[in-house]
């Protein structure tokens, strides 16, 4: 098995890794930085419960391979909370109680970080056309597109 | 149990979800995100390619031999039987093959790719047997028996199996005379409907790790609705003690059934029992969750249903063959629970109800959000569509003349307790301008509306317990320990809320304990049938008045004055006779001295409290009559808008509304959000799930092929109703809510596509392309 050192930016801290050819950078997220934050919905690129930014934009950190990474920045849901205080997303899907079990949310708040940084002002349409790749089956969305659509205003 | 006239302010207050920051900052712990270390090994399933076969041999030499793998596990290890309500399932298949994806072997090896390796070096000969895909085949009297051994197997007391045959449980009831009552009725719609089998698809496949000790504790991570029942079945089946097995859950990423029971956690325990001293983990692939475990359970349904010229309905006939696949082990109280609730909210005097669990060579049916309901009202709420028309009365009032009532003796015996299902289809109705026509936003597009009504009592054993303790910090704060589990659904939230209201505590001075750990946290039977916040909620409400009991105690004691005038406000006891006041920080943990240094009264405050209902009855074998069947019924209704494009068949909701009678909504917002997420789900089951099959093989175990509600599918406006006609038995009078949203949308869909097209399909999901072909044929 071929080892490869790599560096890279992840939620603004340089590491320096050896990684298998193999390994995603979901697995090497959940097990090398033990950022566990990020999901493993489906392996496949088709849940989103793993989404990431990967240089400012959103994927499927399971479909990425870890090797690819090397020179890149790396944003997971926990480079969103800033000094222990949680970012405006964070504070609307709880005011908006758009989380239930929590498992997609991570995925969901990454997708929406990407759009409002392309974005600042989407209006509900565009909200539900971005999150379409990020599976939820607790909360039903709505309350995920009005947390998002608040963040943007606020 | 609980006043329902003085409710403190913290219930039915919108608190905030005692989960949402570590949720929302992805620090939460689901059970993947347990760190083992380097010791960790992984397991992974050979299963079977047969829908049904005998197993001639199994040959794991070279699987063993391949270096990195540590452990190799065949059902020749564990002989015992697993199951919940019957006990027909081993842990790795033994003599048999049952379904396509069926337990046949299981490695543990050092990485997952080398443990999948090895299950290609795994010799498996079989010998292939006739296998059967429908519960009607299953029925023919010279159907190839899928479990011979059927009266030889443990089963629970009002399960009914037929040996000799493939039915696992046979569900009667027999109430009146429906053969006279025919000759009444001026209208009478016979029909039959069918109901795929669809998943639940939690967005957290399941994943369990065990870890057994050279002493022989076994200790057991795993995603679960069920860490109790887990404890209690693995033990059973192994022949171990429940004592020296540990389960422990943390967050649940998404259950709605599929995680209640046994299914693929007691896999890693036996391939640990060889490799003791190492946490083994098995993670399901997305593939495997979508087959190999519990599905939502296929359904034939033949109904009869006939009224009077009035619109009264005098009788009806229910006969219901579920497929309950190659194990019914926890899948036979759905088709019981079909039973007993057969004729949905509806007062008929007349009822014959035969209620099948059928085995199958399909994958395994167990408990899916609703219980066999969904299935169920598909077929009843669209035949009484068609009842109403029958005899030209509009649906809404033929509903409100014949709907179940405070005092009706229902199907069983039982007689209903007060319900407010009038007041939600009133509210639904309105919601929807019901009886004023929709206009369609193009001329090639039809608008109909549509409403279905539900029922659904918690479908349990007679006797489930849960229990509470409540532990008092030295600042007066509290630790909750509770072994009902959070799924999402809001039930940390709610207990907390329930014990601050008892204890007369500041909300958020109450923390849950977790993750549930079965070796420290009290009993609760398992977290379905929307049971939590009713019977949960009893026993946390039950340990804090053991608390307030001992606090009394102490602080009468100390001020020589008596316990009734005691009260507790904000965390501090106060006399309503001498306004004396004291802060509970001040002596909960060390206690009052006694004047002048005399010593001390007090010491650690430490409640617990349960609750079990004592009250239900059994029913009758043969007829299905008894006293009181279930605990309690939640009713409710939904109303929806729809729009066809008849040009390509596409619909759309314009509008859904949703009422239920949740007896008490203790968090207000909580209860909608499962409105809303209960009807996206519904819809969801409507319009695009199906798992395709042929031969047993399932078609399209991936999200690409097996498509559920998206961010782009939901109705353009939802509005929500809580009516509150409290239950006798709960707390501030509340029931639950958890499963109920999901069961009338179905129905309520179907009947607005009639309304607008004038098509019934027969059956879910109502694709644009099933829509569009069955109104080309309607207009031949």
């Amino acid at each position: 098995m071929t080892v490869h050192r790599i560096q890279l930016t992840v939620n603004g801290i340089m590491e320096d890794l050896e990684v298998p050819g193999h390994m995603t950078l979901l697995m090497m997220l959940r097990e090398n930085l033990a950022l566990t934050g990020t999901k493993n919905g489906c392996e496949a690129g088709e849940c989103g419960a793993c989404t990431v930014l990967l240089n400012g934009e959103p994927v499927n950190s399971c479909l990425v391979l870890a090797v690819e990474c090397d020179g890149a920045e790396v944003l997971t849901v926990e480079g969103l909370t800033e000094n222990g205080s949680l970012d405006a997303l964070q504070k609307a899907f709880i005011a908006q109680n758009a989380i239930q079990c929590g498992f997609c949310t991570p995925g969901m708040l990454i997708s929406a970080y990407a759009l409002l940084q392309r974005n600042p002002r989407p209006d509900e349409q565009e909200i539900a056309e971005v999150l379409v790749g990020n599976l939820c089956r607790c909360t039903g969305y709505a309350r995920i597109i009005r947390a998002i659509w608040d963040a943007a205003g606020s | 149990m609980s006043d329902t006239q003085n409710i403190p302010e913290v219930v039915g207050s919108d608190m905030r979800r005692v989960d949402v920051r570590e949720k929302a900052s992805g620090a939460a712990i689901f059970t993947d995100d347990v760190q083992f270390g380097s010791n960790l090994l992984h397991a992974r399933i050979k299963r079977s390619l047969h829908p049904h076969a005998l197993i001639k041999s199994i040959d794991i030499s070279q699987a063993q031999a391949l270096l990195g793998v540590k452990a190799v596990v065949t059902g020749d290890d564990f002989p015992g039987k697993i199951g919940l309500y019957l006990k027909d399932r081993n842990i790795f298949a033994r003599d048999r093959v049952r379904f396509i994806g069926d337990p046949v072997a299981g490695v543990a090896a050092e990485t997952e790719e080398i443990a999948e390796r090895a299950l290609d070096l795994i010799q498996v000969e079989y010998e292939p047997l006739p296998p059967i895909f429908h519960p009607l085949d299953a029925i023919k009297p010279d159907a190839i028996l899928i479990h011979p051994d059927l009266g030889d197997y443990e089963v629970a007391n009002f399960i009914f199996p037929e040996p000799g045959t493939n039915i696992s449980n046979h569900f009667k009831i027999r109430k009146g005379d429906t053969e006279s009552a025919w000759q009444k009725c001026t209208a009478v719609v016979e029909r039959e409907y069918y109901i795929p089998h669809i998943q639940h698809v939690p967005i957290e496949t399941h994943v369990a790790i065990a870890e057994v000790s050279h002493s022989g504790k076994i200790t057991l991570w795993s995603s679960s609705q069920s860490p109790f029942a887990q404890r209690d079945l693995i033990a059973k089946t192994l022949g171990v003690s429940p004592s020296s097995i540990r389960v422990i859950s943390h967050y649940v990423g998404g259950g709605f059934g599929c995680k209640a029971g046994v299914t693929m956690e007691a896999l890693p325990i036996v391939i640990a029992m060889k490799v003791k001293g190492h946490p083994v983990k098995l993670r399901l692939t997305r593939e495997e969750e979508f087959f190999t475990n519990f599905v939502r359970q296929a359904l034939v349904i033949k109904l009869k249903v006939g009224c009077d010229k009035e619109g009264n309905i005098l009788a009806m006939e229910n006969t219901m063959y579920w497929d309950g696949g190659a194990s019914t082990e926890y899948g036979v109280n759905i088709t019981r629970a079909g039973g007993y609730s057969s004729t949905g909210p509806y007062d008929i005097p007349n009822v014959k109800t035969d209620s099948y669990c059928m085995y199958t060579n399909n994958t395994v049916g167990g408990p899916y959000r609703g219980f066999g309901m969904s299935e169920l009202h598909t077929g009843i709420e669209q035949y009484m569509d068609e009842l109403a028309d029958e005899i030209g009365m509009d649906k809404l009032e033929f509903r409100l003349k014949n709907v179940v009532q405070d005092g009706d003796i229902l199907a069983t015996g039982m007689v209903m307790h007060p319900t407010g299902i009038m007041e939600c289809i009133r509210k639904v109705a309105e919601a929807i301008d019901w009886g004023k026509p929709g206009q369609p936003g193009a001329p090639h597009k039809k608008r109909g509306k549509g409403i279905a009504l539900m029922w659904k009592a918690p479908a349990m054993p007679p006797n489930p317990g849960s229990s509470a303790t409540m532990k008092l910090n030295e600042d007066g704060t509290i630790l909750l320990g509770v072994g009902g589990q959070e799924l999402g659904q809001g039930a940390f939230t709610v207990a907390a809320q329930l014990a601050a209201a008892t204890l007369g505590v500041p909300f958020d001075w109450v923390r849950i304990t977790t993750p549930v750990d079965t070796d420290y946290s009290p009993y609760e039977w398992q977290t379905v049938a929307s049971r939590l916040t009713w019977s949960m909620g009893n026993a946390v409400m039950a340990a804090a008045q053991d608390v307030r009991r001992q606090v009394f105690e102490v602080v009468s004691e100390a001020w020589e004055e008596n316990p009734d005038d005691l009260d507790i406000v904000d965390g501090v006891v106060i006399s309503k006779r001498s306004e004396r006041e004291i802060p509970l920080r001040d002596f909960c943990v060390y206690g009052i001295p006694k004047e002048n240094f005399d010593g001390w009264i007090g010491g650690p405050i430490y409640g617990r409290g349960k609750f079990m209902p004592t009250y239900v009855t059994g029913l009758d074998k043969e007829t299905g009559q008894g006293k009181r069947a279930v605990v309690h019924y939640t009713t409710g209704a939904q109303a929806f808008e729809v729009e066809i494009d008849c040009d390509t068949g596409k619909l759309e909701v314009i509008r859904a509304a949703a009422a239920f009678d949740v007896g008490k909504a203790i968090n207000p917002d909580l209860v909608k959000a499962q409105m809303e997420g209960g009807l996206v789900q519904g819809l969801s089951s409507a319009l695009f799930e199906q798992m395709v099959f042929k031969d047993g093989e399932m078609q399209n175990p991936s999200f690409v092929d097996y498509r559920i509600a998206t961010s782009v599918d939901l109705p353009r406006e939802i509005q929500t109703f809580i009516v509150e006609v409290p239950q006798d038995d709960g707390p501030y009078g509340a029931r639950g809510i958890g499963e109920h949203p999901m069961v009338p949308t179905v129905a309520g869909i179907a009947n607005a596509i009639h309304e607008a097209v004038g098509i019934r399909l027969p059956g879910p999901p109502f694709t644009a392309e099933k829509i569009f072909m069955a109104m080309k044929d309607r207009k031949g």
